[in-house]
């Protein structure tokens, strides 16, 4: 295996983790500061890709669309937030993961039934198509050096905003004591609907991100959410540094292991066998690291002490 | 309470009325089809265009119950139960994935349904698995990869990287590629089913040295690949089966997927009066061109249709009788069963085109001239 190919597997582990970590972001700030095991995050992942799609179609600008993801999805975050996700802050974590399963269902038929059943089209602007030659003569997706950045830069962001920030203080004074915040006359509820609000925008900011490479589709956001529990655990829940090394952590694994694994197998296997252990061992190695972590550290990398 | 009761009362009768009209002279056909979640595109089509050939047909004395399997097994497998044991249906369809199919297939032949598979060919049920009352009118999982194989030795390919996700499908897809293709490979991959992102395999294709990349990756994997794939400057050819250029999700592929050779056993410029007739009816129901999948629910419908003009569906060697000689008009032409109840028929390489502002294949050559399938030999009812 040559050293390019590694190196660009290394990028693309890289490109996938800041992905992951701007759904992770949103959801483990929503458990860290209201407690609250949020399902529907992945609608929200696919609600701006779709609402990214529309506005690209009807405009051909992909900044604009980009924003309308954003807006499109802290609207519908704040607007689900406000309706029914308050009212579950008091309830058990059982009764959570039922109304926002409900949620699922709702957004992926509601989506359905705005735009049909068929994929939509929504494509990277030429400005950012096509590959760019980085040093070392390996050829790269100058998109996907984008997102890199792109990722990178909203963690920084998130961590000035919640280091730095009176908005920040109140989020980490209102993951260690919601009562005391109130009691300091801190207005909670609309410190929640902002939390929830942040973490939907990034995942709609995801999605539209992810959807021009992928493709827009009703459930596109389940899969993701997935990767995006195994990072919170990974990372501890309720830390967003966690959620920046768990997701990092995961996209190096999925993509290095996708690569070595089969890699490995076929030092004393046919190419057949071997692509077919190789991989299914593969999609297993982030649960496996999950597992691994968990042992060590029961409360994640970054997670508070039990 | 008086009035509930006689509520109750008069609409039990009403229910046992309607039964006791309709027992002897309507044939239930209970569909079971994937119509929410990811892949909901594909039933869709085939259910649109089995309805079409239903209405078009103008026989009243056929019901269809839908029901969706939201591409869930266990799901499939209920709907199954309740089809067969409360809606009483003569004959189910339907199913789009393999993995369904084999959840749901050998449970309902083996107590005597027949079962029209509009979609879903898996080696499984072709071979030793076969069962008399078992039809396939679209293919065998192979057909199409087999087609693609031969495509890449006319095309003068010698050094193949070929992918497919880790299923019964995606194995059977590099089976049949593998089959009749005589050169090297490069490489070969599975990866995960429903996977989005495929940059790893596109840095390890780049690497490669291929001459051709295979692919099978159906629905909304396609669509992810191919785009990812015309960003990220590998120019190594594409060829693939129609699953990835099927008329639902081109338009979101886009110009990506333009002059990309793929195999297909229907085209919607085949050229014969039923196709014809097919493409232009779907379309003004519908307001959409049809794709493949349609193609063959409308083919599943018609070889049903068939047969009950033949046959009495309550005498099953009959109507067994009369769907082996699938006396209907094939949208694709020329089609009858092979000995395991699955197509004989051409396969054609088409090639993406844009006709105004869509997207859609037209035929440049054939493939494969009365293809069957090889595990009709291990097949004996």
């Amino acid at each position: 295996m040559s050293l390019i190919l590694f190196i660009e597997q290394v990028l693309n582990g890289l490109q996938l983790g800041v992905m992951l970590f701007l759904m992770a972001a949103g959801l483990t700030l929503v458990f860290g500061v209201m407690g609250l095991i949020n399902l529907a995050h992945g609608s929200l992942f696919m609600i701006g890709a779709f609402a990214a799609a529309a506005v690209a179609g009807s405009t051909g600008s992909f900044l604009l669309a980009l924003m309308a993801a954003l807006a499109a999805a802290a609207a519908a975050g704040a607007l689900i937030e406000v309706l029914i996700i308050r009212r579950l802050y008091q309830r058990d974590h059982l009764d959570q993961v039922l109304a926002t399963f409900a949620l699922i269902l709702i957004f992926s038929e509601g989506t359905r039934w705005v735009f049909g059943s068929f994929p939509l089209y929504l494509n990277i602007p030429t400005y950012l198509s096509g590959p760019v030659t980085l040093p070392g003569g390996i050829q790269y997706p100058l998109y996907r050096l984008t997102l890199i950045i792109i990722g990178l830069v909203i963690a920084l962001g998130l961590h000035l905003l919640i280091t730095r920030t009176r908005l920040g203080i109140q989020i980490r004074a209102g993951e260690n004591d919601r009562e005391m915040i109130a009691a300091l006359g801190v207005d909670i509820s609309k410190l929640y609907t902002i939390v929830f609000a942040i973490g939907a925008a990034l995942a709609g900011l995801a999605g539209a991100l992810i959807g021009a490479i992928q493709s827009v589709q009703v459930g596109m956001g389940e899969p993701v959410l997935i990767l995006a529990f195994v990072v919170i655990v990974i990372g501890g829940i309720g830390s967003v540094k966690g959620a920046l090394i768990g997701s990092i952590l995961v996209g190096l694994t999925d993509t290095l292991g996708g690569l070595l694994l089969p890699a490995l197998f076929r030092q004393f296997l046919d190419v057949s066998s071997a692509a077919s252990i190789g991989s299914a061992l593969a999609s297993m190695l982030i649960y496996i690291l999950m597992a691994a972590v968990l042992v060590v550290r029961p409360t994640g990398l970054f997670g508070a002490k039990a | 309470m008086v009035l509930r009761t006689m509520a109750f009362a008069a609409t039990l009768i009403a229910a046992t009325g309607g039964a006791y009209a309709d027992e002897h002279d309507v044939v239930k056909v209970g569909m079971i089809t994937t119509l929410s979640g990811g892949g909901a595109g594909l039933g869709i089509d085939v259910r649109d265009g089995f309805m079409l050939a239903i209405a078009q047909s103008g026989n009243t004395n056929i019901e269809v119950v839908i029901e969706d399997d939201q591409r869930k097994p266990d799901i499939a497998v209920q709907l199954a139960d309740e089809m067969i044991q409360s809606e009483k249906v003569d004959i189910l369809t339907g199913i789009i994935w393999s993995n369904l199919a084999m959840a749901v297939v050998p449970g309902a032949v083996a107590q005597g349904k027949f079962y029209i598979s509009p979609n879903a060919g898996p080696s499984a049920l072709a071979g030793r698995g076969c069962h008399p009352n078992y039809f396939n009118v679209a293919w065998q999982n192979d057909n199409l990869h087999e087609a693609a194989g031969a495509y890449a030795n006319t095309a003068g390919y010698t050094n193949s990287f070929i992918l497919a996700p880790n299923y019964p499908a995606g194995q059977d897809a590099l089976t049949g590629y593998k089959r009749l293709y005589e050169g090297e490979l490069a490489g070969e991959l599975f990866t995960e089913l429903g996977q989005t992102d495929y940059a790893s395999e596109i840095a390890q294709i780049r690497a490669s040295g291929a001459d051709s990349v295979f692919f099978f990756l159906p629905g909304g994997m396609g669509i992810s690949f191919l785009k990812q794939y015309a960003d990220s400057g590998v120019d190594i050819p594409v060829v693939g089966p129609a699953f990835s250029f099927d008329q639902g999700i081109l338009q979101a592929v886009g110009a990506a997927a333009l002059g990309v050779a793929n195999t297909s056993q229907w085209s919607k410029d085949i050229d014969n009066p039923t196709n014809a007739a097919f493409v232009a009816s779907f379309q003004a129901e519908y307001g959409r061109l049809p794709s493949l999948y349609a193609s063959q629910g409308f083919d599943a419908a018609n070889l049903i249709l068939s047969a009950l003009e033949r046959a009495d569906v309550n005498d099953a060697d009959a109507f067994r009788t009369a769907l082996e000689a699938a006396e209907f008009d094939s949208t694709r032409g020329r089609f009858s069963f092979g000995p395991n109840h699955h197509p004989i028929q051409d396969f054609y390489v088409r090639e993406v085109v844009q006709e105004g502002d869509i997207f859609t294949n037209r035929i440049v050559g054939t493939a494969l001239e009365n293809h069957g399938d090889v595990y009709a030999a291990d097949c004996s009812f």
